[in-house]
């Protein structure tokens, strides 16, 4: 029997939990000529908000151990021009398309949902509440209790698409962040964003980045973030997408053991553009050696036994 | 043709000076869908320090005897850790090559000239640009600018073209003392009737010179920039450059990254911002913006 790698994401079934995150996968068109987008759970657009916008100046990333800092400042070409331009290309190459929704004011994130609610071919919605690359809008929501509350709350009165808050790891527990977005009637929440981060050239004294705060993201993130998937999972009951730093099947497993349905992979995807074909080989191979027939059975199936004491 | 992602074995690895180094790839893939002015994206293979592929120009195309492609070099300058560790690089090393990406140059035809101006680590593009005029028969010169003389690369390969070649050392230790953009001021003041299409890669500093020198003089040009860049396909918007609005709709094609005048601040109401990675590297002169 063929594995199955299907994962449900409240009223969502994607093929299987491999997801492109946002920001790190352009619209998503950018990537047709090396990938079959159909071939994804998902992808995840940049971040949308009612307008256009251009972001920061360059230089905007840099790269650190086992990872990188980012920010790019959300440039991005708001929602009623993707609706437009990019939407139709993408339901024609089959991707099954999440849309990140930011916005300044709480009412800017209900507009750009109600305009996404009415088009034709968005699978998801992500409410992104946890940016930290700029001042106005989203992260105030995002390390806020009542903030997240009532940003999931006026948004899930406006569209009845799969709402996906995509939570902040700089706050203390993110998990209460979690039940906030559920309690407020989200269908799942992604988690993690980028750490808040700097990076100084020393020669200089100067920022190695223009913005001088980004975030950081990349494997060495990836402990953090799965121990954050994990508290999360033993607090929510509603799906978790996890994502931090993975780079191939393995990765992808630690996630899901730890609790996540599905995850995304960022900037693995900027280092190997082919990783998604690798990683699905990956999963298969662990299904069959551990006889799985249905891949979404590992989820949250962590044991915090400690391990054997390994002596050198 | 799209582009490929080879764990390219290393041919050699000559070094030219204790800062540079041409890399030579086993990608004969990556070889046959190039065109001069493309760039690859690489690392060592299997590492995860570096974690992200540096962008370089494709230096050359290698082939064998009898003509086939057989892969690649990149001309390497040690500026960071990563370009450290490919200066390193020993025959029988893996390195992972993406490419070929982003936008060639256009050759130009005879009677019009084309003058290449490189800058340094700028020469990259212009060995297989070289090629391309040569065999249209296009008169082509290189206008050369190193610090010394021995950072003087490939003149021999460059004669043995039939491309005139205009050197200048900042210390004078070969040809003109001074800036490259001397020698190409001269020549704009005598261009002929025909003109020349000036092509150019070298420092920030370079490129403004020359794309303000050539409009200054009414010769289109072709710039090739180099930002830092995290991917090299258009998914992360680190490498965004600055053209004027016009211009962005016209090359940003159906990845626009053009925005309304509503979009831009007051400080950059004269430019969007572009991906150089998949709407450059190479960009009408007149198109950018500088700071």
């Amino acid at each position: 029997m063929a594995p199955d790698l299907s994962v449900q994401i409240g009223s969502l079934t994607l093929p299987n939990p491999l997801i492109a995150a946002s920001g790190c996968f352009g619209y998503g068109l950018e990537y047709e000529q090396v990938v079959d987008l159909s071939s994804l759970g998902g992808i995840v657009s940049k971040g949308l908000f009612m307008k256009e916008r251009q972001g920061h100046a360059p230089p905007r990333i840099v790269e650190t151990p086992a990872g990188m800092i980012n920010a790019i400042g959300l440039q991005g070409i708001g929602v009623h021009r993707f609706v437009n331009e990019k939407l139709p290309l993408l339901r024609k190459a089959g991707a099954r398309t999440f849309v990140n929704v930011c916005g300044t004011t709480l009412d800017e994130y209900v507009e750009v949902c109600k305009v996404l609610s009415d088009a034709e071919g968005v699978a998801a919605i992500e409410l992104n509440i946890s940016c930290p690359n700029i001042k106005e809008g989203g992260i105030q929501f995002g390390c806020s209790l009542n903030g997240t509350y009532d940003v999931v709350s006026a948004v899930r009165k406006a569209t009845t698409l799969p709402l996906i808050p995509k939570l902040t790891p700089n706050v203390t527990d993110v998990a209460s962040f979690a039940r906030a977005a559920e309690d407020a009637g989200a269908d799942a929440v992604s988690l993690v964003n980028t750490f808040l981060a700097m990076a100084i050239d020393v020669e200089t004294r100067r920022p190695k980045i223009s913005n001088v705060l980004g975030g950081l993201s990349g494997p060495a993130i990836r402990p953090i973030a799965v121990r954050m998937v994990w508290e999360c999972f033993q607090l929510v009951k509603i799906p978790i997408i996890g994502m931090g730093g993975i780079t191939d099947a393995r990765d992808t497993l630690e996630f899901m053991l730890a609790g996540a349905t599905a995850v995304q992979i960022g900037t693995q995807n900027f280092v190997d553009p082919f990783v998604w074909s690798k990683v699905l080989d990956g999963l298969t191979d662990y299904m069959t050696r551990h006889q799985i027939t249905k891949l979404s059975e590992v989820v949250g199936t962590f044991d915090p036994t400690p391990p054997k004491a390994v002596h050198a | 043709m799209p582009p490929v992602d080879i764990d390219a074995t290393v041919i050699a690895n000559v070094r030219l000076s204790p800062d540079y180094s041409v890399l030579s790839l086993a990608a004969p893939e990556v070889g046959k869908r190039t065109q001069p002015g493309q760039f690859v994206m690489v690392k060592p293979a299997g590492v995860s320090d570096p974690l992200l592929r540096r962008p370089f120009s494709v230096f050359e195309i290698l082939r064998d005897a009898s003509g086939t492609v057989t892969g690649i070099s990149i001309l390497n300058k040690c500026a960071g850790r990563s370009t450290k560790a490919l200066y390193a690089l020993e025959p029988g090393d893996v390195v992972s090559c993406l490419g070929p990406l982003g936008v060639p140059f256009k050759p130009v035809l005879a009677p019009t000239e084309g003058w290449m101006v490189a800058g340094g680590v700028g020469l990259a593009p212009f060995a297989t640009l070289a090629e391309a005029l040569r065999a249209a028969r296009t008169p082509t010169t290189l206008f050369y600018g190193a610090r010394t003389a021995g950072e003087l690369f490939y003149l021999d390969f460059f004669a043995s073209l039939g491309v005139n070649l205009i050197l200048t050392t900042e210390d004078g230790g070969k040809g003109t003392k001074g800036r490259v953009t001397g020698p190409l001021e001269n020549a704009l003041k005598s261009v002929g009737p025909a003109g020349a299409m000036v092509y150019a890669c070298g420092p920030e500093p370079m490129l403004e010179a020359v794309a303000k020198l050539a409009a200054r003089y009414n010769q289109p040009s072709q710039v090739s920039v180099e930002r830092v860049m995290g991917c090299g396909l258009g998914g992360c918007y680190s490498c965004v450059v600055p053209v004027k609005p016009t211009s962005a709709k016209a090359t940003a094609g159906k990845h626009g990254d053009d925005l309304s005048s509503e979009a831009r601040s007051a400080k950059e109401e004269h430019a969007s911002l572009v991906r150089s990675c998949i709407t450059g590297p190479v960009f009408d002169g007149a198109e950018l913006v500088w700071d």
